[in-house]
């Protein structure tokens, strides 16, 4: 499974990622205190030369994964002009590029690993309540590997119907791929057990 | 304790999974997918708590950056965008699924479904209404985000019965995976 983090190294790479997060809520909280479209372009164009920094080949792999957001951009102006807001339709939008250009960022210069470590310190004391951060790293770790698990499963009993029918799988395949999923859960949790469990 | 972990895990991952099936976008970029139908689930066979606690471990691995959320995104950055109230509604959905499961014990099937629908429909849709009110700005009204949202009534009473039929059979086959009704 693909991770967003960009293969290509920056100095952002090197900080670490709690102080990235803490950076990035500040950046999305001061973009709702502003309400000027100047300003907020001005945040913009700050976030856009941190990519810049990055190099020629990382500022292109930041603008390609904004791209899904351009539609939206676009429906969202119109919107407004049709309304006779431009500016209130502008505000809304440096607002929005500014948070998910800035989040984009942190994701990209982030490794899992460094996130699960966040998580897993930030949740620490949620020790209290009876949730313990090794159970959820360890819950982080087992739905990351299930994802592939359960593609495969899909893809064997696919593969085992057409072996017996000219017909596609298609509904009929959702039962048996949803048994085979609960009992490999079941085996990994008995596995847990034997292994002397979360104790 | 084994057993709730690797089963949150293991929904979680079924969230994920029906997300990236194949899906129609819309017009104002909010997606339609199979992942309403995950949701469903998590309430109906892992019950309120273990139900929300999946779907937030889900929200959580994608927002560390894996590509799980609707459209292959993930990342920090869709919880900053028009449809971050659908997220925050996401594990209260299933919370709220999950409870009526284990609280009406009448026959699995039509429970699940009026709860699917119930969790799915007036609970999920408060939160994204909310949600795409407060990104936009004061000019766009309650009343025009709530008519947005009629194009996804048809779907989630489609996957509402699909995740009722889903959870009979399961009890049916698997009796002792029904945490919801254990």
């Amino acid at each position: 499974m693909l991770s967003l983090t960009s293969p290509i190294r920056t100095p952002f790479h090197r900080i670490p990622a709690g102080p990235k997060l803490l950076a990035l809520l500040l950046v999305a909280g001061g973009t709702m205190a502003l309400a000027d479209p100047v300003p907020l372009a001005a945040l913009l164009l700050a976030v856009a030369v941190l990519f810049a920094a990055g190099g020629a080949g990382f500022a292109r792999h930041g603008l390609r994964v904004m791209r899904p957001v351009l539609p939206l951009v676009a429906v969202l102006m119109a919107w407004h002009l049709w309304l006779r807001a431009p500016e209130a339709g502008l505000v809304m939008i440096l607002r929005m590029l500014v948070a998910m250009v800035a989040a984009n960022l942190v994701t990209m210069t982030t490794r899992l690993d460094q996130m699960i470590a966040v998580v897993q310190r930030v949740a620490a004391p949620l020790r209290h309540i009876g949730l313990r951060p090794e159970a959820l790293a360890l819950a982080i770790a087992l739905m990351i590997r299930f994802i592939p698990v359960m593609s495969t499963r899909v893809a064997q009993i696919g593969d085992a119907w057409r072996a017996r029918s000219r017909r596609r799988p298609g509904w009929r395949i959702v039962m048996p791929a949803a048994l085979a999923a609960l009992d490999d859960a079941e085996q990994v949790s008995e596995a847990l057990r034997a292994r002397g469990g979360l104790s | 304790m084994e057993r709730n972990l690797s089963m949150i895990a293991l929904f979680a991952a079924l969230i994920a999974v029906l997300t990236l099936v194949p899906q129609i976008h819309l017009p104002f970029g909010v997606p339609i997918t199979a992942q309403g139908l995950g949701i469903m689930l998590c309430g109906t066979v892992l019950g309120a708590k273990r139900g929300a606690l999946a779907v937030l471990l889900y929200l959580a691995v994608a927002a560390m950056g894996l590509p799980i959320l609707s459209g292959g995104r993930g990342g920090l950055a869709p919880f900053f965008g028009p449809s971050a109230g659908f997220l925050i509604g996401f594990p209260v959905a299933a919370f709220v699924i999950g409870w009526i499961v284990e609280r009406w014990r009448a026959g699995i099937g039509t429970v699940a479904f009026v709860a699917s629908v119930f969790g799915a429909i007036p609970v999920l849709y408060a939160f994204g209404i909310t949600g795409l009110v407060l990104f936009a700005t004061k000019e766009t009204s309650f009343a025009t985000a709530t008519a947005a949202m009629a194009v996804f009534l048809p779907g989630d009473i489609l996957k509402a019965v699909l995740a009722a039929a889903i959870t009979r059979s399961l009890a049916r086959a698997r009796p002792q995976a029904i945490l919801s009704r254990a």
